[in-house]
C-alpha cells in the first residue's frame, strides 16, 4: 500500500516493516517540560508518540497542544481525539489546527464516560461518535469538504486510526466492529493492552477470515506491568481489560524487587511472539508515567533502531 | 410517561416558609402512577407541612387538590376564581403542569414540589426507568426497538463502545449495555446485517439543541 | 382474658394492617397525637398476604418523614402480634406507653401554648 498522506507511521507501515508507538499522557497543568522531557526518553525508539485525550475523562493539557509542541521538537505526534468533550464543529475546527501544524496521525476515540474523572457533574457531548469521526476526518482530507459541505482550503492529510479491544464484551462482535470501522476509512488499529495472547491470535485471525486484513495496519498493544498489584488491580478493576491467572501467578510468585523486571521480561516475550502473528504490522507501548523503560522493551525486541524516512 | 420524584421536604418547606395561604396542587397523571405527585401524596405532603408549621408555631392554610391533568387548559380553568385565595402554589405536577399553571396564573407564585426526571415506565412497582430522549428523530427502527440515544450512556450511534463489560455499562455494573442489548435482539430477529451497517451521523437539529421544539399542526387546528 | 391496659391508647380497628395509609398515621399527628402504632398480625402469617408488609413500610415512610418536620420518629410504630397472644398485646400497650410519656407530649401542643401565651 503506497502511502496517501506525508505520516511518517504510514510510510514505514507502507514498506512492510513493523511500526513502533507509544503514548505521553500530558500534565495536569500548563509545564510544557512534562511533555518534552517524556518524549526526549523515548523519541529514538519510536516512530510515532500518541498524546491522550483526557483520559479517563481526568482533566489535562489537550492533545492539541502537547502534539504541536512534539511535532516543535521535530517529532511525529498521533492525535488522539475522544468525541465525549466536543460536538462536530469543534472537532473538525481541531483537526484543522492539527492540520495547520502539519500534524498527520489521528486516533478517533469515543473517550471513557465523565463519571470516570473529575468532572463527573459535567455534561458530555457525544454530537459524533468514534466511528463517525473516522468518517469525517476522511471526509475532510478526501473530499476536501467539512460535514456542512463547504469547501477546506489546505485540507488535512491525515492518516487516521482507530482503537480495537479484542478483549471487551461481547467477543462475537469485536470483528464486525472492526469491520464497521474499516467501512468508515480507518487505515490503522490500536489495541488495548495484550496479556491474553491466545485470544488476541484467535481475535486477529478471524479478522483474517473476514478479509480485513488487506485494508488495516494493526498494531498490537503492549504495556509492561510493574508489579503484581499492578496485574491485579488491571484485572479487577479496568473495563475491557483482561489478565489471565497465569500472567498473575507468574508476577505474584517473583520477590517484589525482582517484579519489575519480570513485567519488562513478559512484556517482551508478548513482542516476541505477536511479531510472528500474521496481521501485526507494528506495536504500541503503552508504559504509562513509566516511560523510561520505552527504549529497553523496543531493544530488547529487537525492534531498534528505527527506520529512517525521506520527509515529503 | 413522565416519571418524576418527590422533592425533599426541606427544600419545599424553605420555598413556602414566607407565606401563609398555600394550596398544594397535585396530577392524576404521570405523577399519580409514578408515585409522586398524586391525591395520596398531595394529601401526605400537606399533612407533613401543617404538623412543620404547627411546630413552628403558625398555623397557615395549607389546602389540598389534585386535577386531572396540569398541561391542559381546560382543567387549570377550574382553578379559576378559586386560586385568588392564595400566595402561593406548590404544584406536584411535572414541570410541564408548573410552568403552564404558572403562565394561567401570572399573579400567583408557582413552585415545583417533584423534580421532574425522565421519559420512562413502570419496570416493576417502585421502580420507572428512562426509555426516550425525545430526540424528535426515532430510530428504533435501525435498533430492534432499543434506543441508544437513552440508554446509551455516550449515545454512540456504532456501539458498542470499548468500555461495555459482561452485558453491562462501564459506568455502572447495573446498567445493562444498550449495544448488548440491541445485538441481543437483533440475533433473535436474524437482523445482524442491521448492524453491520454503519450508522450515519444524527441530525441533533430535532433535539433539545435545536431549541425549544412545537409542532403545529394544521390538519387539526 | 380481662388484662388492663393503658386507659391512654385509643384502638382503631382495621380489617388488615394494610388499610392503614400513612395519611392515617400523619392525621394523627396532626391532630395532636402523642403517638401512634399499628399492630399487624406476624409477618408471613397476615390473613390478607401482605398488608402487614405494607404496613411496615408506611410506617417507616411516616417515621421518616415526622423526621423532618420536628417531630420524634420513635412516636410512630409498628409492633407483630398473632390475635391469640393477649399477653403481648399488653406488654406492647405498656412499652409504648412508657416510650411516648418520656418523650412528652407531641411538640405541636406546646408550640400552640407558646403562641397562645
Amino acid at each position: 500500500m503506497k502511502a496517501a498522506t506525508p505520516s511518517r507511521l504510514e510510510k514505514i507501515l507502507s514498506t512492510g516493516e513493523l511500526a513502533v508507538t507509544s503514548e505521553c499522557g500530558p500534565p495536569r497543568g500548563s509545564d510544557p517540560d512534562v511533555i518534552t522531557r517524556k518524549a526526549d526518553l523515548i523519541k529514538d525508539h519510536v516512530d510515532a508518540i500518541n498524546i491522550t485525550d483526557n483520559q479517563t475523562a481526568v482533566t489535562r493539557m489537550c492533545s492539541l497542544a502537547a502534539c504541536i509542541r512534539l511535532k516543535l521538537m521535530g517529532l511525529e505526534p498521533i492525535l488522539q481525539m475522544v468525541t465525549r468533550d466536543r460536538n462536530r464543529i469543534g472537532l473538525q475546527s481541531d483537526i484543522l489546527g492539527a492540520a495547520s501544524f502539519d500534524i498527520h496521525n489521528i486516533l478517533c476515540l469515543t473517550g471513557d464516560h465523565q463519571s470516570f474523572g473529575d468532572c463527573a457533574a459535567g455534561q458530555n457531548v457525544h454530537d459524533l461518535d468514534s466511528i463517525q469521526l473516522i468518517q469525517t476526518v476522511r471526509h475532510m482530507r478526501d473530499e476536501h469538504q467539512f460535514l456542512g459541505g463547504n469547501e477546506i482550503l489546505r485540507p488535512p492529510r491525515m492518516f487516521v486510526g482507530a482503537a480495537a479491544n479484542p478483549f471487551a464484551d461481547p467477543f462475537e462482535i469485536r470483528v464486525p466492529r472492526l469491520a464497521k470501522k474499516i467501512a468508515a476509512g480507518v487505515e490503522f488499529i490500536q489495541t488495548q493492552c495484550i496479556y491474553n495472547l491466545d485470544k488476541f491470535e484467535r481475535w486477529i485471525q478471524l479478522a483474517g477470515e473476514k478479509g480485513l486484513l488487506d485494508s488495516v495496519h494493526i498494531l498490537a498493544g503492549v504495556t509492561p506491568l510493574k508489579s503484581a498489584g499492578m496485574a491485579r488491580y488491571m484485572k479487577n478493576r479496568v473495563p475491557g481489560m483482561e489478565v489471565p491467572e497465569e500472567v498473575i501467578k507468574r508476577m505474584a510468585g517473583t520477590p517484589k524487587e525482582k517484579q519489575a523486571e519480570e513485567g519488562i521480561k513478559i512484556c517482551v516475550e508478548s513482542i516476541q511472539r505477536l511479531k510472528q502473528v500474521e496481521g501485526v504490522r507494528g506495536f504500541h507501548v503503552m508504559a504509562i508515567e513509566w516511560e523510561e523503560k520505552v527504549p529497553e522493551i523496543v531493544e530488547k525486541a529487537g525492534l531498534h533502531p528505527r527506520p529512517t524516512v525521506e520527509e515529503d | 410517561m413522565i416519571i418524576a420524584d418527590k422533592k425533599p421536604i426541606e427544600e419545599i418547606i424553605e420555598t413556602i416558609a414566607p407565606f401563609e395561604q398555600i394550596l398544594i396542587l397535585g396530577c392524576n397523571e404521570c405523577v399519580t402512577v409514578c408515585e409522586a405527585g398524586g391525591k395520596k401524596e398531595v394529601e401526605i405532603l400537606a399533612s407533613a407541612l401543617r404538623i412543620y408549621f404547627l411546630n413552628q408555631g403558625r398555623e397557615i392554610t395549607i389546602d389540598e387538590k389534585t386535577i386531572e391533568r396540569q398541561c391542559d387548559h381546560e382543567y387549570l380553568e377550574e382553578l379559576r376564581g378559586r386560586v385568588d385565595r392564595y400566595q402561593a402554589v406548590v404544584s406536584l405536577a411535572c414541570g410541564v403542569g408548573v410552568q403552564f399553571m404558572a403562565d394561567k396564573y401570572k399573579t400567583l407564585e408557582v413552585f415545583p414540589g417533584v423534580n421532574t426526571c425522565f421519559l420512562g415506565a413502570t419496570e416493576t412497582r417502585g421502580v420507572w426507568v428512562e426509555l426516550c430522549q425525545a430526540c424528535g428523530s426515532c430510530i428504533l427502527a435501525q435498533t430492534g426497538g432499543i434506543c441508544p440515544v437513552t440508554r446509551c450512556a455516550k449515545r454512540v450511534m456504532n456501539g458498542p463502545c470499548g468500555g461495555s463489560t459482561k452485558g453491562k455499562c462501564e459506568i455502572d455494573k447495573e446498567i445493562d449495555c444498550a449495544w448488548q442489548l440491541i445485538l441481543d435482539r437483533m440475533k433473535r430477529l436474524g437482523r445482524l446485517d442491521k448492524y453491520e451497517a454503519v450508522a450515519p451521523i444524527k441530525d441533533w437539529s430535532s433535539d433539545r439543541a435545536g431549541g425549544p421544539r412545537k409542532i403545529i399542526r394544521e390538519d387539526v387546528r | 382474658m380481662r388484662l388492663a391496659y393503658s386507659p391512654s391508647i385509643k384502638i382503631i380497628p382495621v380489617p388488615c394492617t394494610g388499610k392503614v395509609d400513612a395519611i392515617h398515621m400523619l392525621r394523627a399527628f396532626e391532630k395532636g397525637a402523642d403517638g401512634v402504632y399499628a399492630l399487624g398480625c406476624i409477618e408471613g402469617e397476615c390473613h390478607y398476604n401482605h398488608g402487614n408488609l405494607r404496613a411496615k413500610k408506611r410506617t417507616e415512610q411516616v417515621a421518616a418523614l415526622l423526621d423532618k418536620v420536628g417531630i420524634e420518629r420513635d412516636r410512630v410504630a409498628m409492633f407483630n402480634l398473632s390475635s391469640s397472644q393477649a399477653q403481648r398485646f399488653v406488654e406492647i400497650a405498656e412499652e409504648m406507653t412508657a416510650r411516648i410519656l418520656d418523650l412528652g407530649p407531641n411538640p405541636i401542643k406546646t408550640a400552640k401554648k407558646k403562641r397562645v401565651a
